[in-house]
C-alpha cells in the first residue's frame, strides 16, 4: 500500500481496499474499463490498481479527446494555420501531439503559423474582436463536457456579427464510443478481451445526465457506474461495479450525485442540439470508423464552419507504423507491450497522442507506472 | 481536459457573464450554460463556463477530493494561464 499514506483520509482508501477485496468473489476477475481519460490519469497517480486485489483490473478506455483525433484532422488543423493564414486556436494539450511526419502545431508555431494556446473559447471569441482583419479558427475538441463551450461560442459570435471567427469542429460522443467497442470483435465472447463494466465518465455525465447509458447497460448487459473523478470516488464506484456484477445487475448507477442527475444539463444540451448536427460517421484514432459518434456544425451555421470556409487539401496522412495507439486506446494492449514505449517514445519526445497528454494511458504508465507490477491490466 | 473546479459567484456581468472566485483566484467566467445564477451560488467551471450548480457542501467536498487529488493547482494554473 505504497500510496494511500499519502491520502489525507488514508482510512476511508484502506476501508474501501478492503471492502473490495472482501466482496470481490475470488472465483472470478472484474475487467473494469474506465472510458475517462481523466480516470486513467488518477488511477495511475494514485496507485489505485495497487489498493485491488489481483482480480479486479482496470482496462483503459479512449477517452482522451486528445488521443482519439485521427492524424488526418490534426494535419488539417496545421493545415489552416500554414496555408490559409489563420490565427489558430487551441486547448494547450493539443500543441505537440504528432502528425504526419511528426509535425505538431508546436512546430508550426516555431515555424511561423499563427497559432496561440486558450484555456476558453472565450478567449478565442476575444482574439477575433481583436483582430477584425484576420480569420480566427478554434480548434474544437473533446466530448460532451467541451461541446457546450463551442456551442456557447458560436452563439456568441452570431448575436455579435463576428464574421472572421469559426471552429474546426472535432467533437465527438461517448455513448456509441462504448457501444462500439462493445460490439467490437475484441470483446465479442471468445475474442481477444473482455470488459465485464465501465466506470462512467464525471463531467460528460454532468451535462449529458446518466440516461444516455441505460440502452447500453441494457442491450450488452454491463453494468455502468458514473464515477467523480478523485481517487476515492474512483475506489468507491469500483465496489458499486463489483456488487452489481456479483448480483447479476446490469444498471447505470451514479457514484458522483455531487454533480450528475439523470437528465444532466438540459440547457447545455438544447444549446448544443441548436449549433449541432450528428455526422453518419467519424474516424477515431485507435476505434476506427464509428457509425453516429461525432458532431458537426448545423448548416444554418455554415459561416462558423472552418471545414467549409477553408478549402482543405486532399492529403496523404501517416502514422507511425510501430506505435501501438490504437490497440492501446480499445483496452487490449498495454502500452508497455508496445516497443517504442519509453525509448524512442517518452513524452518529451512523443510519437504517438497516448503519451502527449496526461490523460494518455502511455503517459500514464510513463509518469506513475513504470515502477508498480501490478499498474494497469493485463489482457490475457 | 474534462477537468472543472468549484468556484463562488462573486458578481455578475452583462452578456451572461460572472467573477468567480476560488482558492483567492478571481476569474471572468460565462454563466450561459445555467438556467440561473446568483452572487453566492457555487458553479462548476470547465473551459472558462459553468457547467452546474452545486450546494455550498458539495462544492466544498468537491474541491476537498480534489485538494486530496492534487488537481487544484493544476486546474488554478490552467485557469490563469490558459491551456486546458
Ligand atoms: S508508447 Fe508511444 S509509440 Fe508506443 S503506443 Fe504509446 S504513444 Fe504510441
Amino acid at each position: 500500500m505504497k500510496y494511500v499514506d499519502e491520502f489525507r483520509a488514508p482510512d476511508l482508501a484502506r476501508g474501501l481496499a478492503r471492502q473490495i477485496a472482501r466482496e470481490a468473489d475470488t472465483g472470478r476477475d472484474y475487467r473494469l474499463m474506465e472510458f475517462c481519460g481523466g480516470h486513467t490519469h488518477a488511477i495511475f497517480r494514485h496507485g489505485v490498481q495497487n489498493l485491488m486485489p489481483a482480480n479486479v483490473q482496470f482496462l483503459h478506455g479512449p477517452g482522451c479527446p486528445v488521443c482519439v483525433l485521427p492524424v488526418r484532422r490534426l494535419d488539417d488543423a496545421i493545415e489552416l494555420a500554414e496555408r490559409h493564414g489563420v490565427i489558430l486556436c487551441t486547448y494547450g494539450d493539443m500543441m505537440r501531439v504528432p502528425g504526419t511526419g511528426r509535425h505538431s502545431l508546436l512546430r508550426a508555431k516555431a515555424a511561423g503559423a499563427d497559432i496561440r494556446m486558450v484555456y476558453s473559447t472565450l478567449d478565442a471569441l476575444q482574439i477575433a474582436r481583436d483582430n477584425p482583419l484576420r480569420e480566427v479558427v478554434f480548434l474544437a475538441i473533446g466530448f460532451e463536457t467541451t461541446t457546450p463551450p463551442s456551442a456557447a461560442a458560436i452563439l456568441t459570435a452570431r448575436a455579435e456579427r463576428l464574421s472572421n471567427f469559426s471552429i474546426f469542429c472535432n467533437h465527438v460522443l461517448t455513448p456509441p464510443a462504448i457501444a462500439h467497442i462493445l460490439r467490437s470483435p475484441d470483446f465479442a465472447p471468445g475474442g481477444a478481451a473482455r470488459i465485464d463494466g465501465f466506470l462512467g465518465p464525471s463531467h460528460v455525465s454532468a451535462v449529458i445526465g446518466s440516461r444516455p447509458y441505460e440502452p447500453a447497460a441494457a442491450i450488452f448487459r454491463r453494468p455502468v457506474v458514473i464515477a467523480g473523478f478523485e481517487p476515492l470516488d474512483v475506489m468507491q464506484s469500483v465496489l458499486m461495479l463489483v456488487r452489481q456484477l456479483n448480483e447479476g445487475r446490469f444498471e447505470v448507477e451514479n457514484q458522483y450525485t455531487r454533480v450528475v442527475t439523470r437528465d444532466g444539463n438540459r440547457r447545455a444540451q438544447a444549446m448544443v442540439a441548436e449549433v449541432f448536427r450528428h455526422r453518419a460517421s467519424f474516424e477515431w484514432r485507435g476505434l476506427g470508423t464509428v457509425a453516429d459518434s461525432a458532431l458537426a456544425l448545423a448548416p444554418e451555421f455554415a459561416a462558423c464552419d472552418a471545414e467549409r470556409r477553408f478549402a482543405l487539401s486532399d492529403k496523404v496522412t501517416r502514422e507511425v507504423k510501430s506505435c501501438e495507439c490504437p490497440s492501446v486506446l480499445r483496452g487490449v494492449k498495454k502500452p508497455t507491450d508496445c516497443a517504442l514505449f519509453g525509448t524512442t517514445c517518452t513524452p518529451d519526445n512523443p510519437i504517438g497522442a497516448c503519451m502527449v497528454s496526461s490523460e494518455g494511458a502511455c503517459a500514464a504508465y510513463w509518469s506513475y507506472g513504470r515502477s508498480t507490477s501490478a499498474a494497469g491490466a493485463r489482457v490475457a | 481536459m474534462c477537468l472543472a473546479i468549484p468556484a463562488r459567484v462573486l458578481a455578475l456581468e452583462p452578456g451572461a457573464m460572472a467573477i468567480v472566485g476560488v482558492e483567492g483566484l478571481r476569474k471572468r467566467i460565462s454563466v450561459a450554460l445555467l438556467d440561473e445564477v446568483a452572487v453566492g451560488d457555487y458553479v462548476l467551471v470547465h473551459v472558462g463556463y459553468a457547467l452546474h450548480r452545486l450546494s455550498e457542501e458539495e462544492a466544498a467536498r468537491t474541491l476537498a477530493l480534489m485538494a486530496e487529488a492534487g488537481l487544484v493547482d493544476e486546474e488554478l494554473a490552467a485557469m490563469q494561464e490558459g491551456g486546458s
